[in-house]
């Protein structure tokens, strides 16, 4: 089983969430972070006081498929997230040891399906 | 109503009876022929709206400060109305307008006595010398309530309660005796001939410099690393409710409705107009964009600087002083860094040099055409002008460095770094403005694209 966890522009959750809706995944995780990478902040002046913001608001998708999903849910992603701009985040795929669903038991694939 | 439908019975029996008696003319007893019904509506709708300015000021203020802070910023304006409204009452009114010497008012006016509702010769020829009390006593709220903008996200409320309500009596009373006192010994800046319509001196110079020595006998925030404002359309909310409650704050200022009232009114409107268009100018020359909040801070500046000349001025003279006072509040404010006093809203930046500002553009543009009763410009009305802020200035610092420094030693200015690092509303007052975790911090930032 793989995590995908993918860091994405926020105004692109709808186009992302679409595009996993159409290749039947329905299960994910959104958190609102902040982060920073080549991606320049930007400066905000109030009243003459200057403010540099440079951690940019950024969701975080997390979503465990079974390994032979996993690149496919990431292309999905990819494809839907692009921009071409700087700021357009990553995707990481890492190993999950084990997956319980929490009212049933059931355990590793069992528990994604 | 009942009173009212009362009174009409009374009035038409009486005329009744007259005409009966043959007789065109009937006597009313003397202190109600005097009553103006449209000057007397006119203030009371402006006592109305000079007290809405005080809630204004507590969203103008309010979102600038961070959402840690809301309610005790909101509090700080609001508390204002109770404490003034009861002092004002008991002795503020007496203090500030009563017969005394040139400098204060006497105690003759102690809890009202002797103000009633009949006119009053000095200040209230045509309306109820109670009006003429309630009036003032919307302007002596909102101008220590000024004041919080400066001690902003780290006074204690207490402190701050016991220092409005000495301030009131200590600052606000005498300064406004001298300039408007009429009652048996004139004040001595309005008998000076220096010139403050609606409360140039009395108002924002007094509030600005005292803004100015609190911030430095306070010392800077902690943890300001991101200050920004909280809540800009609450401001721009809080812009908007003062800008309509300022008709009532200078036009009402006329004293009656009538022409003056009207000159008042439409220049405060220009002037404000004026300055938010000057001061998105400047925004726009210096960072290449304009700002919600600088053209609340410019509209209000606008109005500040107007208040001292509003009855005394032309619209083109508005036009001027409108587009003048941004620029040069704009570069006060700047000067806050260098000098490294933390003004956290800017009190001295926008009220304390744009009255001085105003109160001083008086004397360039004053006009016996528009107020036979004010004066014509000329470098002697400029002295004049000089001289009213000068003894504002002087007086407001000195008294206030005075209460501020006993008040340091004996109650304690701050509160805690804890609970400044908390916020206020949560170590003030045990309430939160918000549903969330009262942070405060500006979580989320607007996503940009970057190059």
């Amino acid at each position: 089983m793989i995590k995908v966890e993918a860091l994405i522009r926020p105004q692109k959750l709808e186009d992302v969430k679409s595009a996993l809706s159409d290749i039947g995944i329905k299960g994910l995780t959104v958190t609102e972070v902040r982060g920073s990478g080549k991606q320049k902040g930007y400066t905000q002046h109030y009243r003459g006081a200057e403010y540099t913001v440079n951690l940019l608001q950024k969701l975080k998708i997390e979503i465990v498929v079974k390994d032979d999903d996993a690149q496919e849910v990431a292309q999905t992603i990819v494809k839907a997230a692009r921009t071409g701009e700087i700021g357009d985040g990553k995707i990481f795929l890492i190993p999950v040891a084990e997956v319980i669903r929490i009212r049933t038991g059931e355990e590793g694939d069992a528990a994604l399906s | 109503m009942a009173a009212r439908n009362h009174r009409t019975w009374q009035t038409f029996a009486l005329t009744s009876l007259l005409l009966l008696l043959g007789r065109s003319a009937f006597a009313q007893d003397a202190t109600a022929s005097k009553i103006d019904t449209g000057d007397t509506a006119w203030m009371l709708t402006s006592s109305a709206l000079v007290l809405f300015m005080t809630p204004g000021l507590a969203l103008f203020y309010g979102g600038m400060v961070r959402g840690r802070n809301i309610l005790n910023m909101l509090m700080k304006s609001f508390i204002a109305i109770s404490v003034v409204t009861v002092l004002w009452i008991l002795i503020g009114y007496s203090l500030a307008f009563a017969p005394g010497n040139a400098f204060i008012g006497g105690f003759g006016w102690l809890g009202l006595k002797d103000v009633g509702l009949g006119v009053n010769a000095d200040y209230s020829a045509t309306f109820p010398h109670q009006v003429h009390m309630i009036y003032q006593l919307m302007f002596a709220i909102i101008t220590p309530a000024l004041i919080s903008g400066a001690v902003a996200e780290r006074m204690k409320f207490s402190t701050y309660v016991v220092f409005i309500a000495l301030w009131s009596l200590l600052v606000y009373a005498p300064l406004a005796h001298m300039v408007w006192g009429l009652a048996g010994t004139k004040g001595f800046l309005g008998d000076k001939g220096s010139l403050d319509f609606a409360g140039g001196t009395v108002v924002h110079i007094s509030s600005g410099m005292s803004a100015l020595v609190m911030a430095v006998l306070l010392g800077k925030r902690r943890h300001t690393g991101d200050a920004r404002p909280h809540n800009l359309p609450m401001t721009l909310i809080g812009t908007g409710i003062l800008w309509f409650g300022w008709f009532g704050f200078n036009a009402g200022s006329a004293g009656a409705s009538g022409s003056l009232a009207a000159s008042a009114f439409v220049v405060t409107h220009i002037a404000a107009a004026t300055a938010g268009l000057s001061w998105v100018l400047v925004e726009w020359i210096a960072y290449k964009k304009p700002t919600a909040l600088g053209f609340a801070s410019g509209a209000v500046a606008g109005l500040v600087a107007i208040t001292p000349a509003s009855g005394f001025v032309g619209p083109i003279a508005a036009l001027i002083i409108g587009a003048v006072v941004s620029p040069i509040c704009f570069t006060a404010i700047k000067m806050k860094s260098k000098l490294g006093y933390d003004d956290t809203l800017d009190v001295f930046g926008v009220h304390g040099v744009g009255g001085t500002l105003g109160a001083l553009l008086t004397g360039v543009f004053c006009s016996k055409l528009i107020n036979p009763l004010g004066a014509d410009a000329s470098m002697d009305q400029l002295g004049k002008q000089a001289l009213g802020v000068g003894v504002a200035i002087v007086y407001s610092i000195v008294v206030t460095f005075i209460l501020g420094s006993i008040l340091k030693a004996t109650m304690g200015l701050r509160v805690s770094e804890e609970d400044e690092i908390v916020g206020l509303d949560l170590s003030e007052h045990g309430e939160s403005g918000y549903a969330e975790p009262a942070s405060g911090a500006n979580t989320l930032e607007p996503e940009g694209f970057g190059h």
